[in-house]
């Protein structure tokens, strides 16, 4: 017999979401579920009982009634006591829990005989999971809202611009924490046009920030950030006292700061101080996004936006119900991809197979018997320090030199070209003595040698091969030479002075060439 | 020392000349080329002076010119400024042609010289003297003019005599006649007079030559003078039968007419055209306004902080330099930025030009002397499909190389000139002293593009603004 699947309305103060939408609703039926949806359960995300209706759900009046026929329920927010007391002896529930933080509700639930999938405790690191990650797709949410919410606060432009009224710097955003709320809010604020920076303490993070279109800011400390499972741990002494330094300096210079520091089980660190605050130009503006575990700044206050100092810090902790459209689609899909795992038969019967990796890490109790935490997962998916792929060998380089201009010439002009030198050769030939003949044969040689030579010379080097043929020219010298003394007496002192002036002037150039070649080859350096 | 020893240290030296030349096909082996050269100079030298033709008698005279020459110009080398290399390369050139031209006349005056031929051997050595004269003294008279043009002591500006290519074939015309006179005559003193007047006409020439070309067309004479400097030192050597020069001459002429043709099509110009002189075939004032859009639009100003400000935000920079920051020497500052970027991981590359300065490989030479790695310095060609990834781009006294007008307006003097696209980056800042137009005389639709920004000023003392404002 299929079971039936309930999705009450959530009853958290403020939280706008609902656990599952029409279009899952469907793919549930599909699965072979029987859907039951309380009225109401989506109005606050803009999904009404008609459509759920529409999509196949049986629509139920109130709640008592609808926790008592489902034999699963999908929720967002972890049950509260009046709701717990109403969950079916036996029954099922997939939602958000914290075991860690709420053991009571553990407890409790444990006597109803229940079996609880806690969707924030599935192992993050097998990659067979990440579609049923409702952390990652629900903090993508609240980063690309946060950065909404500081645009909405920010009195000025993102993008720089400019305009026919003058030039509009880009704002600054500083964004503390590279998860993926972080990762969310730096291409949310880079596709706006702002100029990001972001931090986290784990290095490996830095490629990519820099992918998404943001600046990663080291700090200026030795130390790896990485906790094991993908998340962050608590850091030393040393590099926090570097870490305070690098938002001091961060929090003059840029105009928002997005803090999304969270480390598990744990207080959320304090990295902006009431002094930094005073530091920021009035009308900044700060998103403490770990507002809800004591925030990332002193001056937070949860769930309010207030003005300090000049500058507007928003504590939301309901910035994914802010946008409870998108969080709920993307939420329900997280939990539709959970049931499919669960029931691989299609049949509407779900089997929580305590093999399976993913789901052992995901149940938290099971027909009443509490077995969380679960054992450590037998491997990491990813070494935190995994190799990165070689970058890309950088593009053959262009040959350097002209290979364009020495392109075959066109055949026709070949031939004229052949023709005119047939011709000339023929005359030389034909008139000239021998003995100039082998001259002219090393020089034409030479011609085409200097020719295959020079080609090969780079460009950037031309102003040496400048100099240094210059400084070769005065070979000219030997000339010169020759003529000072050539039958063992001096020569006539006409030709005498001709001869040493020659050699001077050889020499200057032969020696300043060589010297100033030497001179320029000796700064050119990588 | 035999005359076959002689002559295998020649062999030996004119290996090492073409070893030198390609060693510097890439800046690791370059230092070691320039050393083949000079220890195949210094072979070259020793094998003649204790080789066969000279004898000791003549020794001191040699020693005490080399000296004096070695002397001058080690103390040139030393002193010179990168930014003053295109003088100087222009000064050595016309002292190998002066070298070449007294070399020349000596041998005319030597008896021995031609004692023993005849005929058409005769007719063949003299006529080699008379055209190791003239490439010398044009080559001479045209670096002269040149050095002065690079040094500024002679004005920039085409001198562009009436019929002035009338002028120069009727001087070609001269030449021809004194040369059939020359051949003619019997003894020394006969031949005397045409060749005199021939040295005056290809002197005359090399300046009235090198009096008409622009300064922006500068790196083609340069390094055609280059080309003659060789030329000369190959008919000295058909002058004296010596294969050494010839080969030398030969390397030398070819690199220099490489060159030539390279920084010719860098300007998608003819070689004969920038010969004949003035900017364009027509040979007329370069305006072609007629058919030329005036570009439309503001000219946008910029002040130096603010390009610190965007140099800061940037992620790719490209610098493209041009004879500007030679002439304000503002190569240091330059660096000093650059390292600065670098060290925030702002990628910053330099784009060169091959005709960005007054020599070939110019801009080069002044990068590698602030000490810019040369790995970060990269060709046009290299470098042109990356502006539209890069944020910001500097254009440091550089005008007609980033003219878009090359590529956009065919009735442009510079159309089909290959140049930078600089226009292509999110924003480019051009670093002039004035709204001025380049060497070519055109105007450049680049200022008045809507992401473009102009820091006027002096290069150095802005580039110097920037600095502070970017440590500040």
């Amino acid at each position: 017999m299929a079971l039936t699947i309930g999705v009450p309305r959530e009853v958290f103060a403020g939280e706008k979401r609902v656990a599952t939408v029409p279009d899952v609703v469907e793919k549930l039926i599909k699965l072979g579920f029987k859907v039951a949806v309380e009225s109401g359960a989506g109005d606050a995300a803009n999904f009404g009982d008609d459509v759920y209706r529409t999509a196949g759900a049986e629509i139920i009046g109130d709640a008592a009634t609808l926790w008592a026929t489902s034999d699963i329920v999908f929720k967002v927010r972890g049950p509260s006591t009046d709701e717990v007391g109403l969950l079916r002896e036996g029954g099922t529930l997939l939602s958000f829990i914290w075991p860690a933080q709420n053991p009571e509700l553990l407890q409790k639930l444990a006597a109803k005989k229940a079996t609880v999938l806690a969707i924030d405790s599935l192992p993050r690191t097998l990659s067979r999971a990440q579609k049923m990650d409702a952390l990652t797709s629900q903090a993508g949410v609240a980063g690309y809202r946060a950065v909404i919410e500081a645009a909405n606060a920010f009195g000025r432009f993102f993008n720089g611009q400019i305009t026919a009224a003058g030039k509009v710097p880009p704002a600054k955003v500083f964004i503390a924490g590279a998860g993926v709320a972080g990762l969310s809010a730096i291409g949310t604020a880079a596709n706006l046009g702002a100029i990001v920076r972001a931090n986290d303490t784990r290095a490996e993070v830095a490629d990519q920030v820099v992918s998404l279109g943001g600046e990663f800011v080291k700090v200026d400390y030795e130390e790896e950030g990485s906790g094991g499972g993908g998340y962050a741990k608590v850091m030393s002494e040393g590099f926090q006292k570097a870490q305070r330094d690098m938002y001091a300096k961060q929090s003059k210079e840029v105009d928002i700061i997005i803090t999304t520091a969270l480390i598990p089980g744990k207080p959320a660190p304090k990295l902006i101080t009431a002094e930094m605050v005073k530091s920021m130009k009035p009308g900044s503006v700060i998103v403490d996004m770990a507002a809800e575990q004591g925030g990332n700044c002193e001056l937070t206050e949860p769930g309010q936006a207030v003005v300090k100092y000049g500058v507007t810090i928003i504590g939301y902790t309901d910035l994914v119900s802010r946008l409870a459209r998108q969080s709920s689609t993307l939420y329900s899909t997280n939990l539709f991809r959970l049931a499919e795992e669960l029931c691989k038969t299609k049949d509407g019967i779900i089997d929580v197979n305590m093999e399976d990796e993913a789901i052992r890490g995901l149940t938290v109790i099971k027909e009443g018997k509490v077995t969380w935490p679960p054992p450590a997962p037998k491997l990491s998916a990813a070494p935190p320090a995994a190799a990165k792929p070689a970058t890309a060998a950088p593009a053959a380089k262009k040959g350097h030199g002209h290979g364009s201009s020495s392109e075959p010439l066109p055949g026709n002009k070949l031939a004229i070209l052949f023709g005119v030198a047939a011709v000339l050769f023929w005359l030389i030939g034909s008139s000239a003595p021998e003995k100039f003949l082998g001259h002219f044969t090393v020089f034409v040689l030479a011609c085409f040698v200097g020719y295959m030579v020079v080609w090969n010379v780079k460009p950037a080097l031309h102003t040496p091969l400048m100099s240094v043929t210059n400084a070769i020219s005065s070979i000219i010298a030997i000339g010169a030479l020759v003529q000072i003394a050539p039958s063992g007496d001096l020569a006539p002192v006409w030709i005498r002075s001709l001869a040493i002036g020659g050699i001077v002037l050889a020499t200057i150039n032969m020696f300043g060439g060589f010297a100033v070649t030497q001179r320029m080859l000796a700064m050119f350096r990588k | 020392m035999s005359g076959n020893l002689a002559t295998v240290s020649y062999i030996g030296a004119t290996i090492l000349f073409i070893l030198c030349l390609g060693g510097l096909s890439n800046q690791e082996t370059a230092r070691r080329g320039n050393l083949y050269g000079m220890i195949g100079m210094a072979i070259a030298v020793l094998a003649t002076v204790f080789g066969p033709q000279v004898t000791a008698a003549g020794l001191p005279w040699i020693i005490a010119a080399m000296v004096v020459g070695s002397g001058i110009g080690i103390y040139a080398a030393r002193v010179v400024q990168m930014t003053q290399m295109p003088e100087l390369v222009a000064l050595m050139h016309s002292m190998v042609g002066l070298a070449a031209m007294l070399v020349g006349y000596a041998t005319y005056i030597d008896p021995s010289a031609s004692a023993g031929l005849a005929g058409a051997e005769k007719a063949i050595h003299e006529m080699e003297m008379y055209v190791g004269i003239l490439i010398g003294a044009i080559t001479f008279s045209g670096s002269v003019i040149a050095f002065g043009k690079l040094s500024g002591k002679i004005g920039g500006k085409p001198l562009l005599l009436p019929g002035r290519h009338w002028l120069n074939l009727a001087g070609l015309l001269l030449v021809i006649y004194f040369g059939r006179e020359f051949l003619h005559a019997t003894t020394v003193a006969e031949g005397m007079t045409p060749m005199i007047v021939m040295t005056i006409v290809s002197l005359l020439f090399g300046i009235h030559m090198v009096m008409a070309i622009g300064g922006a067309d500068m790196p083609v004479v340069v390094s055609m003078l280059n080309s003659y400097s060789g030329w000369a030192a190959a008919a000295t050597g058909f002058m004296l039968s010596n294969d050494l020069l010839i080969v030398t001459g030969a390397l030398v002429g070819s690199s220099g007419a490489i060159l030539s043709y390279i920084m010719c099509s860098a300007m998608n110009r003819h070689f004969i055209s920038v010969i004949a002189g003035g900017f364009g075939t027509d040979g007329g004032a370069p305006m072609s306004a007629g058919g030329n859009v005036q570009p439309a639009g503001e000219v946008s100003p910029i002040l130096a902080a603010e390009t610190a400000e965007l140099l800061r935000e940037a992620k790719n920079v490209i610098i493209v330099p041009g004879y500007g920051m030679a002439v304000a020497q503002a190569q240091h500052t330059v660096y000093e930025i650059t390292q600065f970027l670098r060290e925030k991981g702002i990628n910053v590359r330099f784009g060169i030009h091959p005709v960005a300065g007054r020599m070939p490989g110019h801009m080069n030479v002044l990068l590698a002397e602030a000490k810019v790695p040369y790995d970060v310095v990269f060709e046009m060609d290299e470098l042109n499909d990356d502006f539209p990834q890069t944020d910001v781009t500097m254009v440091i006294g550089a005008n007609d190389i980033v003219n878009p007008a090359a590529q956009d307006d065919p009735s442009s003097p510079i159309a089909g000139m290959p140049v930078l696209e600089v226009w292509k980056a999110k924003t480019s800042i051009v670093m002039k002293r004035s709204m001025a137009s380049g060497y070519a005389g055109v105007d450049n639709p680049l200022f008045y593009k809507e992401n473009n920004r102009m820091l006027f000023g002096d290069a150095k003392k802005m580039l110097d603004e920037v600095l502070l404002a970017l440590k500040s």
